[in-house]
Protein backbone atom coordinates (compact mmCIF):
# COMPACT_ATOMS: atom_id res chain seq x y z
CA UNK A 1 0.00 0.00 0.00
CA UNK A 2 2.63 2.25 0.99
CA UNK A 3 4.71 1.71 -1.95
CA UNK A 4 1.47 2.21 -3.92
CA UNK A 5 1.39 5.61 -2.35
CA UNK A 6 4.79 7.05 -2.63
CA UNK A 7 4.50 6.42 -6.51
CA UNK A 8 1.40 8.37 -6.44
CA UNK A 9 3.32 11.38 -4.55
CA UNK A 10 6.19 10.99 -6.50
CA UNK A 11 3.98 11.19 -9.86
CA UNK A 12 1.63 14.17 -8.54
CA UNK A 13 5.48 15.94 -7.56
CA UNK A 14 6.63 15.84 -10.85
CA UNK A 15 3.53 16.06 -13.14
CA UNK A 16 3.04 19.37 -10.67
CA UNK A 17 6.01 20.72 -10.74
CA UNK A 18 6.23 20.66 -14.62
CA UNK A 19 3.14 21.94 -14.72
CA UNK A 20 4.23 24.38 -12.06
CA UNK A 21 7.51 25.83 -14.36
CA UNK A 22 5.29 25.73 -17.37
CA UNK A 23 2.89 27.65 -16.08
CA UNK A 24 5.89 30.26 -14.57
CA UNK A 25 6.52 30.31 -18.39
CA UNK A 26 3.85 31.20 -19.84
CA UNK A 27 3.75 34.03 -16.83
CA UNK A 28 7.16 35.18 -18.04
CA UNK A 29 6.37 34.90 -21.11
CA UNK A 30 3.24 37.13 -20.86
CA UNK A 31 5.10 39.73 -18.95
CA UNK A 32 7.73 39.86 -21.80
CA UNK A 33 5.08 40.57 -24.23
CA UNK A 34 3.35 43.43 -22.47
CA UNK A 35 6.97 44.75 -21.79
CA UNK A 36 7.54 44.93 -25.61
CA UNK A 37 3.95 46.63 -26.01
CA UNK A 38 4.00 49.24 -23.26
CA UNK A 39 7.17 50.08 -24.74
CA UNK A 40 5.99 50.21 -27.96
CA UNK A 41 4.01 53.13 -27.37
CA UNK A 42 6.76 55.27 -24.54
CA UNK A 43 8.77 57.62 -26.94
CA UNK A 44 11.90 58.07 -27.68
CA UNK A 45 10.49 55.86 -30.90
CA UNK A 46 14.01 53.69 -32.45
CA UNK A 47 12.86 54.03 -35.70
CA UNK A 48 16.11 53.63 -37.35
CA UNK A 49 16.75 50.34 -34.79
CA UNK A 50 13.33 49.30 -36.47
CA UNK A 51 14.46 49.75 -40.16
CA UNK A 52 18.13 48.25 -39.51
CA UNK A 53 16.14 45.20 -38.13
CA UNK A 54 13.73 45.01 -41.09
CA UNK A 55 17.25 45.15 -43.64
CA UNK A 56 18.85 42.61 -41.42
CA UNK A 57 15.72 39.78 -41.34
CA UNK A 58 15.76 40.51 -45.33
CA UNK A 59 19.26 39.80 -45.48
CA UNK A 60 19.13 36.76 -43.96
CA UNK A 61 15.63 35.12 -45.53
CA UNK A 62 15.17 36.67 -48.81
CA UNK A 63 17.67 34.45 -50.46
CA UNK A 64 16.58 31.34 -49.22
CA UNK A 65 12.73 32.40 -48.99
CA UNK A 66 13.31 32.76 -52.71
CA UNK A 67 15.10 29.50 -53.50
CA UNK A 68 12.99 27.39 -51.17
CA UNK A 69 9.95 28.58 -52.54
CA UNK A 70 10.25 27.48 -56.33
CA UNK A 71 11.12 24.14 -55.32
CA UNK A 72 7.53 24.01 -53.00
CA UNK A 73 5.99 25.33 -56.04
CA UNK A 74 7.44 22.91 -58.22
CA UNK A 75 6.43 19.79 -56.01
CA UNK A 76 3.29 20.73 -54.89
CA UNK A 77 2.41 21.14 -58.52
CA UNK A 78 3.56 18.00 -59.34
CA UNK A 79 1.90 16.00 -57.02
CA UNK A 80 -1.19 17.92 -57.27
CA UNK A 81 -0.73 16.79 -61.43
CA UNK A 82 -0.07 13.15 -60.39
CA UNK A 83 -3.69 13.22 -57.92
CA UNK A 84 -5.85 14.91 -59.82
CA UNK A 85 -4.81 13.08 -63.28
CA UNK A 86 -6.20 9.73 -62.03
CA UNK A 87 -9.31 11.75 -61.26
CA UNK A 88 -9.20 13.39 -64.33
CA UNK A 89 -9.61 16.67 -62.78
CA UNK A 90 -5.83 18.06 -63.99
CA UNK A 91 -7.50 21.50 -64.72
CA UNK A 92 -7.91 22.20 -61.13
CA UNK A 93 -4.60 21.87 -60.43
CA UNK A 94 -3.94 25.49 -60.86
CA UNK A 95 -6.38 26.70 -58.48
CA UNK A 96 -5.20 24.29 -56.28
CA UNK A 97 -1.81 25.14 -55.86
CA UNK A 98 -2.39 28.44 -56.48
CA UNK A 99 -4.78 28.20 -53.06
CA UNK A 100 -2.81 25.90 -50.99
CA UNK A 101 0.16 28.10 -51.67
CA UNK A 102 -1.07 31.12 -50.84
CA UNK A 103 -3.11 30.04 -47.73
CA UNK A 104 -1.08 27.94 -46.31
CA UNK A 105 2.56 27.21 -47.73
CA UNK A 106 3.71 30.95 -47.94
CA UNK A 107 2.66 31.99 -44.71
CA UNK A 108 3.90 28.51 -42.73
CA UNK A 109 7.18 28.21 -44.52
CA UNK A 110 8.28 31.85 -44.35
CA UNK A 111 7.54 32.14 -40.86
CA UNK A 112 9.46 29.00 -40.51
CA UNK A 113 12.53 30.13 -42.69
CA UNK A 114 12.63 33.40 -40.21
CA UNK A 115 12.37 31.47 -37.58
CA UNK A 116 15.20 29.42 -38.09
CA UNK A 117 17.30 32.35 -39.44
CA UNK A 118 16.34 35.61 -37.13
CA UNK A 119 14.48 34.14 -34.38
CA UNK A 120 17.58 32.17 -33.46
CA UNK A 121 20.11 34.87 -34.66
CA UNK A 122 17.72 37.10 -32.02
CA UNK A 123 18.22 35.09 -29.53
CA UNK A 124 21.66 34.41 -29.51
CA UNK A 125 22.13 38.19 -30.04
CA UNK A 126 20.40 39.56 -26.85
CA UNK A 127 21.43 36.66 -24.96
CA UNK A 128 25.35 36.83 -25.42
CA UNK A 129 24.84 40.77 -24.20
CA UNK A 130 22.61 39.28 -21.35
CA UNK A 131 25.96 37.04 -20.03
CA UNK A 132 28.18 39.68 -20.77
CA UNK A 133 26.37 42.30 -19.01
CA UNK A 134 26.02 44.51 -21.89
CA UNK A 135 22.12 44.78 -21.35
CA UNK A 136 23.19 45.64 -17.98
CA UNK A 137 24.98 48.34 -19.09
CA UNK A 138 21.74 49.66 -21.47
CA UNK A 139 20.23 49.66 -17.86
CA UNK A 140 22.83 51.07 -15.80
CA UNK A 141 22.76 54.06 -18.47
CA UNK A 142 18.89 54.13 -18.00
CA UNK A 143 17.96 52.90 -21.24
CA UNK A 144 15.15 50.09 -21.54
CA UNK A 145 16.54 47.24 -23.06
CA UNK A 146 13.30 45.54 -23.90
CA UNK A 147 12.54 49.18 -26.15
CA UNK A 148 15.62 49.24 -27.32
CA UNK A 149 16.97 45.59 -28.12
CA UNK A 150 12.92 44.19 -28.37
CA UNK A 151 10.89 46.33 -29.31
CA UNK A 152 12.57 46.71 -33.07
CA UNK A 153 12.89 43.24 -33.80
CA UNK A 154 9.05 42.14 -32.75
CA UNK A 155 7.71 44.87 -35.13
CA UNK A 156 10.47 44.16 -37.61
CA UNK A 157 9.73 40.34 -37.79
CA UNK A 158 6.39 41.48 -37.90
CA UNK A 159 6.75 44.05 -40.66
CA UNK A 160 8.88 41.42 -42.88
CA UNK A 161 6.88 38.48 -43.05
CA UNK A 162 3.91 39.44 -45.19
CA UNK A 163 6.71 40.94 -47.59
CA UNK A 164 8.60 37.70 -47.46
CA UNK A 165 5.27 36.00 -47.83
CA UNK A 166 4.24 38.01 -50.73
CA UNK A 167 8.05 36.99 -52.63
CA UNK A 168 7.08 33.24 -51.52
CA UNK A 169 3.64 33.48 -53.37
CA UNK A 170 5.22 34.88 -56.29
CA UNK A 171 7.94 32.84 -56.62
CA UNK A 172 6.45 29.55 -56.09
CA UNK A 173 3.98 30.41 -58.43
CA UNK A 174 6.05 30.43 -61.29
CA UNK A 175 7.56 27.61 -60.25
CA UNK A 176 4.10 25.92 -59.97
CA UNK A 177 3.78 27.43 -63.71
CA UNK A 178 6.70 26.30 -64.93
CA UNK A 179 5.89 22.77 -64.13
CA UNK A 180 2.50 22.48 -65.01
CA UNK A 181 2.78 24.61 -68.42
CA UNK A 182 6.17 23.99 -69.43
CA UNK A 183 7.22 20.33 -68.44
CA UNK A 184 4.01 18.43 -67.55
CA UNK A 185 2.29 20.17 -70.59
CA UNK A 186 -0.86 21.82 -69.20
CA UNK A 187 -2.18 23.82 -71.39
CA UNK A 188 -1.77 27.46 -70.27
CA UNK A 189 -5.47 28.38 -71.36
CA UNK A 190 -6.75 25.35 -69.12
CA UNK A 191 -4.06 26.00 -66.19
CA UNK A 192 -5.76 29.71 -65.77
CA UNK A 193 -9.11 29.25 -66.64
CA UNK A 194 -10.08 27.90 -63.01
CA UNK A 195 -8.04 30.09 -61.05
CA UNK A 196 -10.39 33.52 -61.33
CA UNK A 197 -13.25 31.45 -59.69
CA UNK A 198 -11.73 30.19 -57.04
CA UNK A 199 -8.89 32.70 -56.42
CA UNK A 200 -9.87 36.69 -55.23
CA UNK A 201 -8.31 38.84 -52.59
CA UNK A 202 -8.85 37.06 -49.39
CA UNK A 203 -7.28 34.79 -50.43
CA UNK A 204 -4.04 36.67 -50.57
CA UNK A 205 -5.13 38.33 -47.73
CA UNK A 206 -5.56 35.18 -45.50
CA UNK A 207 -1.77 34.56 -46.40
CA UNK A 208 -0.84 38.18 -44.65
CA UNK A 209 -2.93 38.35 -41.80
CA UNK A 210 -0.93 35.02 -40.85
CA UNK A 211 2.22 36.19 -42.07
CA UNK A 212 2.09 38.91 -40.01
CA UNK A 213 0.47 37.18 -36.83
CA UNK A 214 3.63 34.60 -37.15
CA UNK A 215 6.33 37.34 -37.54
CA UNK A 216 4.86 38.97 -34.25
CA UNK A 217 5.08 35.63 -32.36
CA UNK A 218 8.72 34.90 -34.07
CA UNK A 219 9.74 37.71 -33.08
CA UNK A 220 8.57 37.77 -29.75
CA UNK A 221 9.91 34.28 -29.15
CA UNK A 222 13.25 35.17 -30.28
CA UNK A 223 13.70 38.14 -28.00
CA UNK A 224 12.02 36.84 -24.84
CA UNK A 225 14.70 33.37 -25.32
CA UNK A 226 17.62 36.09 -25.35
CA UNK A 227 16.32 38.00 -22.21
CA UNK A 228 16.12 34.40 -20.96
CA UNK A 229 19.23 33.44 -21.02
CA UNK A 230 21.35 32.92 -18.25
CA UNK A 231 24.71 31.17 -17.02
CA UNK A 232 27.71 31.52 -19.63
CA UNK A 233 28.17 30.26 -24.01
CA UNK A 234 25.93 27.25 -23.28
CA UNK A 235 23.02 29.67 -21.74
CA UNK A 236 22.82 31.26 -25.21
CA UNK A 237 22.91 27.72 -26.69
CA UNK A 238 20.65 26.46 -24.95
CA UNK A 239 18.61 29.93 -25.85
CA UNK A 240 19.32 29.73 -29.21
CA UNK A 241 17.88 26.33 -29.64
CA UNK A 242 14.96 27.16 -27.49
CA UNK A 243 13.79 30.14 -29.43
CA UNK A 244 14.13 27.55 -32.85
CA UNK A 245 11.66 24.64 -31.53
CA UNK A 246 9.47 26.76 -29.87
CA UNK A 247 9.27 29.31 -32.89
CA UNK A 248 8.43 26.25 -35.03
CA UNK A 249 5.66 24.82 -32.73
CA UNK A 250 3.97 27.34 -31.93
CA UNK A 251 3.62 28.71 -35.24
CA UNK A 252 2.01 25.18 -36.84
CA UNK A 253 -0.55 25.03 -34.03
CA UNK A 254 -1.19 28.55 -34.13
CA UNK A 255 -1.61 28.25 -37.96
CA UNK A 256 -4.67 25.35 -37.41
CA UNK A 257 -6.16 27.74 -35.31
CA UNK A 258 -5.77 31.36 -36.83
CA UNK A 259 -7.05 29.20 -40.33
CA UNK A 260 -10.47 28.12 -38.66
CA UNK A 261 -10.79 31.98 -37.23
CA UNK A 262 -10.28 33.27 -40.61
CA UNK A 263 -12.18 31.10 -42.34
CA UNK A 264 -14.77 32.46 -40.65
CA UNK A 265 -14.19 36.08 -41.09
CA UNK A 266 -12.85 36.18 -45.12
CA UNK A 267 -15.28 33.42 -46.79
CA UNK A 268 -18.16 31.97 -47.12
CA UNK A 269 -17.75 28.35 -47.13
CA UNK A 270 -20.43 27.99 -44.57
CA UNK A 271 -18.18 26.17 -41.78
CA UNK B 1 31.61 65.16 5.82
CA UNK B 2 29.10 65.08 3.39
CA UNK B 3 27.73 61.72 2.29
CA UNK B 4 27.30 60.42 -1.51
CA UNK B 5 25.33 57.52 -0.32
CA UNK B 6 23.35 56.91 2.74
CA UNK B 7 22.13 53.38 3.63
CA UNK B 8 19.81 53.17 6.58
CA UNK B 9 19.38 49.14 8.41
CA UNK B 10 18.69 47.97 4.90
CA UNK B 11 17.38 44.42 4.82
CA UNK B 12 17.13 42.00 1.62
CA UNK B 13 15.79 39.09 1.08
CA UNK B 14 15.29 36.83 -1.74
CA UNK B 15 12.12 34.63 -0.82
CA UNK B 16 13.86 33.14 2.13
CA UNK B 17 17.55 33.53 2.18
CA UNK B 18 17.99 36.87 3.87
CA UNK B 19 21.31 38.68 1.75
CA UNK B 20 21.29 41.98 3.47
CA UNK B 21 20.64 42.15 7.45
CA UNK B 22 20.13 45.46 8.97
CA UNK B 23 22.93 47.07 6.48
CA UNK B 24 24.06 50.87 7.40
CA UNK B 25 26.82 52.74 5.73
CA UNK B 26 27.20 56.43 4.69
CA UNK B 27 29.87 56.44 1.83
CA UNK B 28 31.46 60.28 1.46
CA UNK B 29 31.55 62.45 -1.23
CA UNK B 30 34.05 63.02 -3.51
CA UNK B 31 36.02 60.28 -2.00
CA UNK B 32 37.15 56.43 -3.59
CA UNK B 33 35.16 53.99 -1.05
CA UNK B 34 35.75 49.89 -1.76
CA UNK B 35 33.45 47.37 0.20
CA UNK B 36 35.44 44.20 0.75
CA UNK B 37 34.36 40.67 1.18
CA UNK B 38 34.32 37.12 0.41
CA UNK B 39 33.02 35.75 -2.67
CA UNK B 40 28.60 35.73 -1.92
CA UNK B 41 28.47 38.41 0.77
CA UNK B 42 26.06 40.14 -0.74
CA UNK B 43 28.49 43.18 -2.62
CA UNK B 44 26.64 42.94 -5.94
CA UNK B 45 23.13 42.86 -4.14
CA UNK B 46 24.35 46.01 -2.20
CA UNK B 47 25.63 47.96 -5.67
CA UNK B 48 22.53 47.33 -7.15
CA UNK B 49 20.43 48.85 -4.24
CA UNK B 50 22.80 52.36 -5.15
CA UNK B 51 21.37 52.39 -8.94
CA UNK B 52 17.95 51.22 -8.10
CA UNK B 53 17.90 47.96 -9.87
CA UNK B 54 16.95 46.19 -6.62
CA UNK B 55 14.94 47.67 -3.69
CA UNK B 56 15.21 46.87 -0.12
CA UNK B 57 13.02 44.42 1.74
CA UNK B 58 13.16 47.65 4.74
CA UNK B 59 15.51 50.29 5.51
CA UNK B 60 15.99 53.27 3.66
CA UNK B 61 18.68 54.20 0.93
CA UNK B 62 19.64 57.89 -0.01
CA UNK B 63 21.79 58.71 -2.92
CA UNK B 64 22.80 61.84 -4.10
CA UNK B 65 19.73 63.27 -1.74
CA UNK B 66 17.19 61.18 -3.69
CA UNK B 67 15.46 58.69 -1.68
CA UNK B 68 16.03 56.07 -4.34
CA UNK B 69 13.05 52.69 -3.32
CA UNK B 70 10.55 55.22 -3.92
CA UNK B 71 11.46 56.56 -6.87
CA UNK B 72 8.75 55.69 -10.11
CA UNK B 73 10.57 53.90 -13.32
CA UNK B 74 10.91 56.99 -14.95
CA UNK B 75 12.45 59.01 -12.07
CA UNK B 76 15.11 55.98 -11.67
CA UNK B 77 16.34 55.89 -15.72
CA UNK B 78 17.17 59.50 -14.78
CA UNK B 79 18.81 59.02 -11.70
CA UNK B 80 20.90 56.38 -13.43
CA UNK B 81 22.29 58.47 -15.59
CA UNK B 82 24.24 60.56 -12.63
CA UNK B 83 25.87 57.12 -12.27
CA UNK B 84 29.01 55.71 -14.40
CA UNK B 85 29.84 51.83 -13.93
CA UNK B 86 32.72 49.78 -14.89
CA UNK B 87 31.83 46.20 -15.54
CA UNK B 88 34.09 43.00 -14.89
CA UNK B 89 34.55 42.76 -18.19
CA UNK B 90 33.79 46.01 -19.50
CA UNK B 91 30.45 45.36 -21.74
CA UNK B 92 31.17 47.18 -24.24
CA UNK B 93 28.54 46.74 -27.36
CA UNK B 94 30.19 44.54 -29.39
CA UNK B 95 28.60 45.37 -32.74
CA UNK B 96 30.07 49.14 -31.74
CA UNK B 97 32.95 50.41 -32.57
CA UNK B 98 34.72 51.92 -29.81
CA UNK B 99 33.83 55.92 -30.91
CA UNK B 100 30.34 54.35 -31.13
CA UNK B 101 30.24 53.03 -27.44
CA UNK B 102 31.69 56.02 -26.13
CA UNK B 103 29.61 58.17 -28.30
CA UNK B 104 26.53 56.23 -27.15
CA UNK B 105 25.51 57.87 -24.10
CA UNK B 106 26.55 61.35 -25.44
CA UNK B 107 23.96 60.70 -28.16
CA UNK B 108 20.93 59.31 -26.02
CA UNK B 109 21.15 61.87 -23.58
CA UNK B 110 22.95 64.71 -24.91
CA UNK B 111 21.94 67.84 -27.86
CA UNK B 112 26.18 67.86 -28.61
CA UNK B 113 26.50 67.95 -32.50
CA UNK B 114 28.84 65.26 -34.51
CA UNK B 115 31.46 67.10 -33.80
CA UNK B 116 30.94 67.91 -30.64
CA UNK B 117 30.53 64.61 -29.52
CA UNK B 118 33.74 63.39 -31.91
CA UNK B 119 35.72 66.01 -29.49
CA UNK B 120 34.37 64.67 -26.50
CA UNK B 121 35.25 61.13 -27.22
CA UNK B 122 38.73 62.30 -27.95
CA UNK B 123 39.19 63.69 -24.50
CA UNK B 124 38.02 60.96 -22.48
CA UNK B 125 40.45 58.60 -24.78
CA UNK B 126 42.91 60.60 -24.20
CA UNK B 127 41.86 60.89 -19.92
CA UNK B 128 42.13 56.77 -19.84
CA UNK B 129 45.55 56.73 -21.75
CA UNK B 130 44.25 55.49 -25.37
CA UNK B 131 45.58 57.28 -28.36
CA UNK B 132 43.07 57.85 -31.77
CA UNK B 133 44.07 54.56 -33.20
CA UNK B 134 41.64 52.93 -31.61
CA UNK B 135 38.74 54.71 -32.29
CA UNK B 136 37.15 53.19 -34.76
CA UNK B 137 38.29 49.20 -34.00
CA UNK B 138 35.58 46.83 -32.50
CA UNK B 139 35.62 45.35 -28.85
CA UNK B 140 36.68 42.39 -30.46
CA UNK B 141 40.34 43.89 -32.32
CA UNK B 142 41.22 45.62 -28.22
CA UNK B 143 43.33 43.87 -25.98
CA UNK B 144 41.32 43.30 -22.23
CA UNK B 145 43.24 45.89 -20.68
CA UNK B 146 42.16 48.40 -23.51
CA UNK B 147 38.52 47.39 -23.63
CA UNK B 148 38.77 48.21 -19.82
CA UNK B 149 39.99 51.36 -20.76
CA UNK B 150 37.05 52.04 -22.86
CA UNK B 151 34.20 50.95 -20.41
CA UNK B 152 36.08 53.48 -18.16
CA UNK B 153 36.07 56.04 -20.87
CA UNK B 154 31.90 55.15 -21.88
CA UNK B 155 31.25 55.22 -17.86
CA UNK B 156 32.72 58.87 -17.64
CA UNK B 157 31.03 60.12 -20.81
CA UNK B 158 28.08 61.73 -18.80
CA UNK B 159 30.41 63.56 -16.17
CA UNK B 160 28.94 61.23 -13.70
CA UNK B 161 28.81 61.84 -9.92
CA UNK B 162 29.10 58.34 -8.86
CA UNK B 163 31.66 56.10 -10.53
CA UNK B 164 30.91 52.38 -9.54
CA UNK B 165 33.51 49.39 -10.22
CA UNK B 166 32.31 45.89 -9.81
CA UNK B 167 34.96 44.25 -9.11
CA UNK B 168 37.00 45.58 -11.45
CA UNK B 169 40.16 43.32 -11.80
CA UNK B 170 38.88 40.10 -10.94
CA UNK B 171 40.00 37.66 -13.57
CA UNK B 172 43.30 40.18 -14.86
CA UNK B 173 46.82 39.35 -15.21
CA UNK B 174 48.87 41.07 -12.91
CA UNK B 175 49.71 43.96 -15.50
CA UNK B 176 46.27 44.71 -16.59
CA UNK B 177 45.26 45.08 -12.95
CA UNK B 178 47.86 47.90 -12.25
CA UNK B 179 46.78 49.37 -14.99
CA UNK B 180 43.45 49.63 -13.64
CA UNK B 181 44.16 50.50 -10.43
CA UNK B 182 46.65 53.17 -11.81
CA UNK B 183 43.08 54.50 -13.88
CA UNK B 184 40.57 54.32 -10.47
CA UNK B 185 43.09 56.25 -8.83
CA UNK B 186 43.55 59.10 -11.16
CA UNK B 187 40.18 59.21 -12.27
CA UNK B 188 39.00 59.41 -8.87
CA UNK B 189 41.66 61.92 -8.11
CA UNK B 190 41.57 63.85 -10.88
CA UNK B 191 38.52 64.05 -12.91
CA UNK B 192 36.96 67.08 -10.21
CA UNK B 193 38.05 65.38 -7.39
CA UNK B 194 35.92 67.22 -5.08
CA UNK B 195 32.90 65.86 -7.08
CA UNK B 196 33.79 62.28 -7.76
CA UNK B 197 32.41 59.50 -5.77
CA UNK B 198 34.26 56.13 -6.54
CA UNK B 199 32.94 52.90 -5.44
CA UNK B 200 34.61 49.66 -5.95
CA UNK B 201 33.69 46.11 -5.07
CA UNK B 202 36.66 43.91 -4.45
CA UNK B 203 38.63 41.63 -2.76
CA UNK B 204 41.42 42.50 -3.91
CA UNK B 205 42.99 43.16 -0.64
CA UNK B 206 46.61 44.97 -1.67
CA UNK B 207 45.08 47.09 -4.54
CA UNK B 208 42.42 48.10 -2.38
CA UNK B 209 44.95 49.48 0.62
CA UNK B 210 46.80 51.64 -2.11
CA UNK B 211 43.87 53.36 -4.06
CA UNK B 212 40.83 53.37 -1.40
CA UNK B 213 40.15 56.59 0.91
CA UNK B 214 37.72 54.62 2.87
CA UNK B 215 36.80 50.42 3.26
CA UNK B 216 34.09 48.90 4.66
CA UNK B 217 34.00 45.12 5.10
CA UNK B 218 30.59 43.23 4.47
CA UNK B 219 30.35 39.92 5.56
CA UNK B 220 27.10 37.94 5.99
CA UNK B 221 24.79 40.76 4.83
CA UNK B 222 26.20 43.16 7.24
CA UNK B 223 29.13 46.11 7.46
CA UNK B 224 31.08 44.48 9.95
CA UNK B 225 33.77 47.61 9.53
CA UNK B 226 33.77 51.10 8.03
CA UNK B 227 36.89 53.32 8.18
CA UNK B 228 40.05 55.21 6.68
CA UNK B 229 42.46 52.88 5.23
CA UNK B 230 44.94 53.65 7.63
CA UNK B 231 42.77 53.01 10.36
CA UNK B 232 41.27 49.66 8.82
CA UNK B 233 44.85 48.23 8.60
CA UNK B 234 45.26 47.78 12.40
CA UNK B 235 41.73 46.73 12.94
CA UNK B 236 41.67 43.87 15.26
CA UNK B 237 38.27 42.24 14.06
CA UNK B 238 38.71 38.86 14.07
CA UNK B 239 37.32 38.11 10.65
CA UNK B 240 38.59 41.17 8.94
CA UNK B 241 42.55 40.06 10.04
CA UNK B 242 41.70 36.51 8.71
CA UNK B 243 41.11 37.97 5.26
CA UNK B 244 43.81 40.81 5.48
CA UNK B 245 46.80 37.74 6.58
CA UNK B 246 45.32 35.58 4.33
CA UNK B 247 45.46 37.49 1.00
CA UNK B 248 48.72 39.46 1.76
CA UNK B 249 51.01 36.62 2.58
N1 LIG C 1 18.08 38.17 -7.90
C1 LIG C 1 18.46 37.27 -6.96
N2 LIG C 1 17.61 36.31 -6.55
C2 LIG C 1 17.97 35.42 -5.61
N3 LIG C 1 19.17 35.40 -5.01
C3 LIG C 1 20.07 36.32 -5.37
C4 LIG C 1 19.78 37.32 -6.36
N4 LIG C 1 20.87 38.11 -6.52
C5 LIG C 1 21.80 37.64 -5.66
N5 LIG C 1 21.34 36.57 -4.97
C6 LIG C 1 22.07 35.81 -3.95
O1 LIG C 1 22.62 36.73 -3.03
C7 LIG C 1 23.89 36.29 -2.57
C8 LIG C 1 24.89 37.42 -2.72
O2 LIG C 1 25.14 37.62 -4.08
P1 LIG C 1 26.08 38.81 -4.61
O3 LIG C 1 25.52 40.10 -4.16
O4 LIG C 1 26.25 38.63 -6.07
O5 LIG C 1 27.44 38.51 -3.85
P2 LIG C 1 28.91 39.08 -4.12
O6 LIG C 1 28.83 40.12 -5.15
O7 LIG C 1 29.36 39.59 -2.80
O8 LIG C 1 29.74 37.91 -4.55
C9 LIG C 1 24.25 35.06 -3.37
O9 LIG C 1 24.04 33.93 -2.54
C10 LIG C 1 23.27 35.08 -4.51
O10 LIG C 1 22.93 33.76 -4.89
MG1 LIG D 1 29.61 40.24 -7.15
Amino acid sequence: MLAIKNVFNKFFEIVGENVLSKLEGIGSFATHFFSIMYWTFKSPYRIKLFIDQLYFIGNKSLFIVALTSLFSGMVITYQTYIGMKVMGAYTLVGPIVVLTIAKELAPVFSAIIVTGRCGAAMAAEIGTMKVTEQIDALEVMGISSRQYLGVPRVWATMVALPLLNLVFLFVANVGSWFVGVELLGIEEAKYYAKLKEFVDFNVLLEGLIKAGVFGYIVGLIGTYHGFKVQGGAEGVGKGTNAAVVWGMIVILILDYFLTSLLVRLLYDYGV
Amino acid sequence: MKSAISCKNIIKRFGEHTILKNLSIEIPKGKITTILGYSGAGKSTLMKHFLGLVKPTQGSLTVLDQNVPTLSDDELRKFRKRFGMLFQYAALFDSLTTYENIAFPLKEFTDLNKNEILERVKELLTAVGLNEDSLYKLPSELSGGMRKRVGLARALALKPEILLYDEPTTGLDPITTKMVNDLITTTGRTENTTELTSVIISHDIQATLKISDYIAFLEKGEIIEFSPTEEFKNTTHPTIRKFLDLTTH
